[in-house]
């Protein structure tokens, strides 16, 4: 059998038994995380694999680590959130109350580099943010908001080259080796388990920050997410995007403007 | 000499991909001028840069050559021309020749890898794929090219002596078996012909 319908297969199986839709992942990606699935968790083929995690659900929630996990730093692309703060906080600044979708959070380091930048232009109040991921072991770290403290050089970079006129220890305490981030960033945050393959909209928010998720996806794929955005995006409401995404190939893309393209914010018209 | 079944293999490549890291920009400098303006082929090339800081290569690189020099954006399709991976991203290439992105971890303390380039495009183009290794301080791109010469691809590695870091195309050799290993004025000669049209 070749190995591209070994994945399909293993992909298809985890569906069926699981509910977890990675068929309309990029394949380039999904192959090399399950190679390295393979290894680590020595199954000697990926039909062994497949196998296993069929049999054993706490050898599933291991492999939702492998096909999940994106690594993101605080603030990465500093310039994206200088955007966001020159740019889209004097727009956020007209609502009353703003709610905020962070799409794929992962283990949390946008959701909290969203929380501070919205608590420096002192809005963070007057917001309530969503943040949703499939995966529940990322969930449960983006709620802990604790980050060894070795990254926190370059989040610290980030931040200040994003604009920020505080030092980022304002708002973590370091102990025992981590960053613990402050509980009061959380306070209005609502983490919740949700796909972008197969959920729907579940709230209307001015702002989505969906960066470096679309790229694991094939082109069905990241249309239902753009459309699931675009619905749950107010008139006016913006979107951000990674540095490499853009609305380019989209069917949607007409339902958006360019707000600041170098840095792929976009206004929903 | 170039064999005639390397010659046979380099005119039907289908794409190039390089990787270089510390001493790059002198090494591409002295190669990619040689992709003309109406290249046949993709050139994609990952050069190891710092994160979180755009990277350069094409505003340093478009003055010099006369293809066109890009970065490219998730799921463009892989057209001729040079090609550069933006930093802070794997680059990888899908099997109907587009380009895809990933987030996921360092490989050889590196992303972009050139490791995850050179494995991705050998399951994408097999045999009409060549690879060129050149200088650096680490092992990246040594199991790469190991899988684009398994799959019956051609295999470059920049002489090693000649090289400003021999650790890089060291590794390659001794673990992928290159067909050719050469000073980078040979390279660029083998370079203008797997890219200029077709005659």
């Amino acid at each position: 059998m070749s190995e591209e319908s070994e994945v399909s297969l293993l992909l298809d199986a985890i569906y069926l038994r699981y509910h977890y839709d990675f068929r309309s992942y990029a394949p380039a990606s999904i192959k090399r995380r399950l190679t390295a699935a393979m290894l680590q968790m020595h199954a000697e083929s990926l039909s062994a694999l497949q196998e296993r995690v069929l049999r054993e659900p706490p050898a599933f929630s291991r492999l939702l680590q492998f096909l999940t996990v994106g690594v993101s730093d605080m603030f990465r692309d500093p310039s994206f959130f200088r955007a966001f703060r020159e740019q889209v906080v004097p727009e956020l600044r007209t609502y009353p109350s703003i709610r905020v979708w962070i799409a794929g959070c992962s283990t949390g380091e946008e959701l909290y580099s969203v929380a501070i930048l919205l608590r420096e232009e002192g809005l963070l109040e007057r917001t309530t943010l969503y943040a949703t991921d499939i995966n529940p072991e990322a969930l449960r770290k983006a709620e802990q908001g604790l980050y060894p403290i070795e990254r926190l050089q370059a989040f610290t970079e980030n931040h200040q080259l994003s604009g920020s006129k505080c030092s980022l220890s304002e708002h973590y305490t370091a102990a025992y080796g981590s960053a613990a981030f402050d509980r009061s960033l959380r306070k209005n945050v609502v983490f919740s388990d949700h796909s972008l393959a197969t959920d729907s909209v579940f709230a209307e928010v001015q702002l989505v920050s969906c960066r470096n998720v679309l790229i694991y996806f094939d082109r069905s794929l990241q249309e239902r997410a753009l459309g699931l955005m675009k619905d749950s995006l107010c008139r006016r409401g913006f979107l951000g995007l990674g540095s490499r995404e853009s609305l380019m190939f989209s069917q949607h893309a007409a339902s958006f403007r360019e707000f600041v393209a170098s840095e792929r914010w976009f206004q929903r018209c | 000499m170039l064999a005639p079944s390397h010659r046979a293999q380099l005119l039907a490549c289908e794409a190039l991909v390089m990787g270089a890291s510390s001493g790059a920009i002198e090494a591409l400098n002295q190669l990619l001028p040689a992709v003309p303006a109406e290249a046949r082929i993709p050139v994609v090339v990952v050069v190891h840069l710092p994160a979180n800081r755009p990277s350069l290569l094409v505003e340093v690189f478009a003055p010099r050559c006369s293809a066109r020099v890009r970065e490219p954006e998730d799921k463009e399709a892989m057209t001729a021309g040079i090609w550069f991976a933006p930093s802070n991203y794997h680059l990888l290439v899908e099997s109907d020749r587009s380009f895809a992105f990933s987030t996921a971890l360092p490989v050889n303390f590196s992303r972009p890898s050139i490791d995850v380039l050179f494995e991705s495009a050998a399951d994408a183009f097999a045999d009409s794929l060549c690879c060129v290794v050149l200088t650096g301080a680490n092992e990246d791109g040594a199991q790469g090219a190991s899988s684009i010469r398994r799959r019956g691809g051609l295999v470059i590695v920049q002489e090693p002596n000649g090289a400003e870091a021999k650790q890089m195309p060291n590794a390659a050799i001794a673990l992928a078996n290159p067909q050719i290993v050469a000073p980078l004025p040979e390279i660029a000669e083998l370079i203008r012909l797997a890219t200029r049209a077709e005659p």
